[in-house]
């Protein structure tokens, strides 16, 4: 119970410092941050439930105004801002993700953390995104779509970056990875 | 700590967090109502106005809050530029700017833990479908707690990296991280469940 309890909020924690690590920016010239490996890993490592709870905690308190979405964002701002349906969408992607490990729990730990986070950090994450872009910017979904492209090789990237780090944090620590145990 | 606050004292601290909160929810709402462009900056004066009535130094603050906008500003006006639809680009900028600036002003005008508390009791009702609100309360003190250590220790990391390779650190250190934040959490709940644990006094 304690252990549960002290995970997600670490958890939560890990995603803020994500948002702080130095970005890179792509060949495009579309900078990514670790931050969303951070919503990704909270699925694969904490499970649906739990991974969901510690995207929440995360959301929470960022939108009652501690500024840790990458870039230093946060405060009420961020639901009048264009990325809302993305931070919306965030516990619901950390959920689908933990839901498609524990699903996946027979296969090796490497593609079910790839399927897991592609599904959940890609396809579900951009519906609610998209989404949000439509509505705030006043365009079409396939408008908002489009101005999303140049942000998809980024998260291809993170998706391998984060299943290649839960295979690790695996090896490292089978009994925490709730969502195989 | 962290928060999204302001050194300047201002008129707009004193009123109750609940207060400000139904304001904003109803101005953001109207804005989204609103298809007329002048009105738009009408509201938009309105709203710098609000911060220069705290001084213009306040006004800057405000403004440098907007800094993390200028991606979608960017994007939104090469849209508007190729489809020749400025009138419809610039109401949308604009709305957006202001939205956004009421939201911060009442961010950064309301002690954090004043809106944790006033959306805590707006959430109360929860406690039915077995919501601890005093669960919420620890798990939101560890976080705060919690954060600076994480922040510390990956700092710590990145150093180690630097001093070991010329490459840039980025996302090589999120592995020994993780793996830190999973060790912190197994050692908090031991002390937890030492002290009586979490639903303990």
């Amino acid at each position: 119970m304690e252990r549960n309890i002290v995970l997600i909020t670490l958890f939560a924690a890990l995603i803020a410092v994500l948002g702080l690590v130095p970005k890179i920016t792509l060949a495009t010239g579309v900078p990514i941050t670790a931050q969303s490996m951070g919503i990704m890993l909270c699925g694969t490592v904490l499970g649906a439930k739990r991974g969901f709870q510690a995207v929440l905690l995360f959301v929470f308190l960022t939108a009652v105004g501690l500024p840790l979405l990458a870039g230093g964002r946060g405060g009420l701002g961020i639901f009048a801002s264009p990325s809302m349906g993305f931070v919306i969408g965030f516990p619901i992607a950390a959920y689908a993700i933990g839901w498609v490990m524990e699903k996946t729990k027979t296969m090796a730990i490497l593609p079910s953390a790839v399927i897991a986070a592609a599904i959940g950090g890609i396809l579900v994450l951009y519906i609610p995104g998209i989404l949000g872009m439509a509505v705030m910017l006043d365009k079409t979904v396939i408008g908002a779509a489009t101005l999303m492209t140049p942000f998809l090789p980024g998260d291809v990237i993170k998706v391998v970056l984060t299943a290649v780090i839960t295979a690790g944090i695996y090896k490292a620590r089978p009994h925490m990875v709730l969502s195989r145990t | 700590m962290l928060a999204l606050s302001t050194p300047f004292a201002t008129v707009f601290h004193p009123i109750p967090a609940g207060a400000k909160l139904l304001a904003l929810l109803l101005c953001s709402t109207m804005l989204f109502l609103v298809t007329s462009l002048s009105l738009h900056i009408l509201f938009l004066i309105g709203t710098a106005l609000l911060y220069v009535s705290q001084g213009t130094a306040f006004l800057w603050f405000g403004v440098r809050l907007l800094k993390p906008l200028w991606i979608f500003i960017a994007l939104i006006a090469l849209w508007h530029v190729f489809t020749a639809d400025i009138p419809q680009g610039l109401i949308i900028l604009i709305r957006m700017i202001t939205a956004v600036s009421l939201a911060n002003l009442v961010t950064c005008t309301t002690p954090t833990d004043a809106l944790i508390d006033t959306v805590m009791r707006l959430f109360s009702p929860l406690k039915r479908f077995g919501v601890k609100p005093k669960r919420i309360g620890l798990m939101i003190a560890l976080f705060l707690r919690f954060t600076p250590v994480l922040i510390q220790k990956s700092a710590h990391l990145q150093d180690a990296f630097r001093a070991r390779s010329a490459k840039k650190s980025t996302w090589k250190t999120v592995l020994p991280l993780a793996v830190i934040a999973l060790d912190d959490a197994e050692h908090v709940a031991e002390a937890l469940r030492a002290r009586g644990g979490i639903d303990g006094t």
